[in-house]
């Protein structure tokens, strides 16, 4: 068991997957001697070479472009995306390649491969480093999604979507990065930890669920703890996979609650929230006592630092729409 | 002997390792000022023709203030963000020269496309230094209007910028202001973006089309070096300016610590764009002396005798050598400078520290041209929000005073 902040645990969770496949490379700019800007790939290249992790020319298109070749001949690249807001030279490799060569080639070429996203805002960064571009890539068909919220998440996550065969853009909450440490057993059976694409009770309750993922996880518990000292029973799902969306255990939950809130940092205008409330309204609409409601971003870009925080989602914020909803 | 014929025969001559940041740039590095502050001349390039000996001793002057003051500037914010008052401050230190070099080879009719770090740049077109302070300390996204002083916004984005340039001149080019041969209206473009941004595809794209037409562009890049942790080697096996012939346009390194020779460079660049030759590629070679912003770490990835190296060359020592030895300035000059640096700096800190937050409301009403009626309701229905809380804030207060009028 080790104490690690969800930095260290996905620093030692790249490792873990290196060790175990040869095949695995990591590709991005400053990811070697720098360990990157957020040191998540720290002492890899001493230990695995230049070879398997792979400083980068400054090109995100050719990044990913690489890596899809590297993919076909066999290896499993885990590219990072040094911030959000630098993906997009990179989109047209992702949705236009990486998201359908196994489509077109009709199974015959895999993209097992990882694109690593620092992603979310509240670090008082300059523009383009606060961003949450999640929906734009679960709204692609072939690409699968998934977001950590926690060191133990992120240390098996890590490995699990590396071991995965399709493609996986993997988005970590840099706010948490080096905010709250948990105890790790490295020595755990990988085959019989929570598995990758599923969503998580992590707060229990009966007259409301919360939906929430990555940096908002923290939030909507912060926010369930202050509802319930006011006798209110709030159950809180860390989401985890965004694509597929695990709609499992969200229906078991708001059948049993008839209320439900999504809370995320990116616009909510088209974003996640509204395909949950689609698709909650269209499994439950019986059982629903309010309409889902949607707390998240403006619909606007991501705002100067010195008001990100009244822009971000916070606990009044999800409290306010939790009121909201119990009141309907 | 090598059996590779082809390379033997067509290849580049490719750049080592070793021949990295500690190289003096080759011999077909352009300098009129050694780093020991003699004048030197070259074939090409000359600085101070058709100017009189005062003439362009006030020239020569007016860069050592400006950088000068650039590093001033450059100081305090990166104190400033020690202090907590910047979110980050991306570093000019040691590239002044490429900098005032460059700026003050532009007319007003030119426009600039900057990176984030072309601080001594916009000096240049009169920004006010605050302007700069106020994006990184995060009130703003840069609050100068690109328009007043044909200076566009910083962006941080790699390479973006370099098509926005070329796109400007293709305009500049539509309006007929090339080639005219009138000094008030030809216009050149000048894209500044960093030897890591030559391996984006915008902006070898922008090669590609400023070529295609011929634009009135420069394509000025700073080589300090470093992308944060990677050299420059990781970019190019062949020295940056030699891309542009591949593109089919002159490349040209320059001194970028000598601000001489990049002036009398830049001059000559934008004077072809102006005159319709067309797009040049002219290299500064000099070194990001600092760290890549105020959150890097540069001991992790570079030596430190590279930065004690490379401070043998300081672009602003060279000049204040070459005036006080020829007698160009007297001491009173140099304290002059060095009060107007600390004014400088004075202002600097307590503008920076007064300077107002926004109001998140005003976040709504700059995204569109014309306000959409959703995000106008988004935005009153969170002032309502905000509101709620005012009252009920009000309504505490209120409360409380009641309370105690009630125990009185
Ligand atoms: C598209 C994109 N990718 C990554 C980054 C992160 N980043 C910021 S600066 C930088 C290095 C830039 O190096 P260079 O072009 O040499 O300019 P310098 O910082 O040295 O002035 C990187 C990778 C970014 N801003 N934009
Ligand atoms: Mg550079």
């Amino acid at each position: 068991m080790t104490k690690m902040t969800l930095a260290k645990a996905l620093n030692a969770g790249l490792r873990r997957a290196m060790e175990d496949d040869a095949k695995v490379l990591i590709m991005g700019e400053d990811v070697g001697k720098l360990g990157g800007v957020f040191r998540i790939t720290d002492g890899l290249q001493k230990d695995f070479g230049e070879d398997r992790v792979i400083d980068s020319p400054l090109a995100e298109s050719g990044i990913i472009g690489t890596a899809v070749g590297l993919a076909i001949r066999g290896y499993r690249p885990v590219c990072e995306i040094q911030f959000d807001g630098f993906v997009y030279p990179a989109y047209d490799q992702i949705v236009s390649q990486v998201a359908k060569l196994h489509f077109r080639s009709q199974g015959k070429v895999r993209m097992p491969m990882v694109i690593r996203i620092p992603f979310g805002g509240g670090i008082g960064a300059v523009e383009h480093h606060s961003e949450s571009p999640e929906a734009q890539f679960a709204h692609t068909p072939g690409l699968k999604v998934v977001v950590c919220s926690n060191p133990i998440d992120g240390y098996w996550m890590i490995q699990q979507a590396i071991a995965a065969d399709d493609p996986v853009i993997f988005l970590e909450p840099k706010r948490q990065y080096h905010a709250d440490k948990a105890e790790i057993d490295e020595a755990a059976d990988s085959s019989a930890v929570y598995p990758l694409f599923a969503s998580r009770v992590v707060r229990a309750g009966n007259e409301l669920t919360l939906l929430a993922y990555g940096p908002m996880v923290k939030v909507c518990l912060a926010s369930a703890e202050a509802a319930a000292g006011e006798g209110r029973s709030i159950e809180v799902i860390d989401l985890r996979t965004l694509s597929p969306l695990d709609m499992g255990l969200v229906l078991d939950s708001v059948r049993r609650t008839g209320r439900a809130v999504v809370a995320h940092e990116a616009h909510v205008n088209l974003g996640i929230g509204a395909e949950l409330a689609a698709r909650i309204t269209e499994e439950c609409f019986y059982s629903l006592e309010a309409p889902v409601l949607r707390v998240g971003g403006f619909d606007t870009p991501y705002p100067p630092a010195r008001v990100e925080e009244e822009w971000l989602p916070d606990l009044d914020r999800v409290l306010d729409a939790v009121d909201r909803s119990l009141a309907f | 002997m090598s059996s590779d014929v082809i390379a033997s025969q067509f290849g580049p001559q490719l750049v080592q390792g070793s021949q990295r940041s500690d190289a003096d740039g080759g011999p077909e590095l352009v300098q009129l000022l050694t780093p020991e502050g003699e004048r030197v001349e070259h074939g090409s390039f000359s600085f101070g023709e058709g100017m009189s000996p005062d003439e362009e001793a006030a020239l020569v002057r007016g860069f050592y203030r400006d950088m000068v003051l650039t590093r001033r500037i450059d100081v305090e914010a990166t104190a400033l963000q020690r202090h907590g008052e910047l979110g980050i401050w991306a570093q000019l230190l040691g590239q002044e020269a490429a900098q005032i070099g460059s700026g003050r080879a532009l007319r007003p009719q030119d426009f600039v496309f900057p990176t984030y770090r072309e601080h001594g740049v916009a000096w240049c077109r009169g920004l006010d230094p605050l302007q700069l302070i106020g994006l990184f300390r995060g009130v703003d996204q840069g609050s100068w209007d690109p328009h007043e002083h044909n200076f566009g916004l910083y962006t941080i984005v790699i390479g973006a910028q370099t098509l926005h340039a070329t796109g400007y001149a293709m305009g500049v080019q539509r309006d007929g202001s090339v080639g005219t041969g009138d000094p008030d209206r030809d216009a050149a473009v000048v894209a500044y973006f960093g030897d890591g941004a030559s391996s984006q595809g915008d902006v070898n794209e922008a090669f590609i089309f400023a070529a295609s037409y011929n634009a009135p562009v420069v394509f000025l890049c700073q080589n300090n070096q470093w992308a944060i942790s990677e050299p420059i080697e990781r970019q190019s096996r062949i020295p940056l300016y030699q891309r542009a012939l591949g593109f089919g346009f002159p490349g040209v390194r320059v001194d970028g610590n000598d601000v001489l020779a990049t002036y009398a460079v830049t001059q000559a660049a934008l004077q072809r764009a102006r005159e319709g030759q067309g797009p040049t590629f002219v290299e500064a070679y000099t070194y990001r002396m600092g760290a890549h912003t105020t959150t890097d770490d540069p001991t992790r990835y570079r030596l430190s005798s590279d930065l004690e190296n490379w401070k043998l060359k300081d672009p602003i020592q060279r000049v204040k050598v070459y005036l006080t030895r020829n007698g160009l300035v007297d001491q009173q000059f140099l304290e002059a400078v060095d009060a107007e640096a600390e004014e400088l700096g004075e202002r600097l800190r307590a503008g920076c520290r007064s300077m107002p937050d926004p109001h998140i409301l005003d976040v709504f009403d700059a995204v569109y041209a014309e306000q959409t009626p959703e995000l106008a309701d988004q935005r009153s229905s969170y002032a309502d929000y905000l509101d709620s809380f005012e009252d009920a804030a009000a309504a505490a207060s209120t409360g409380a005073l009641e309370n105690a009028e009630g125990s009185r």
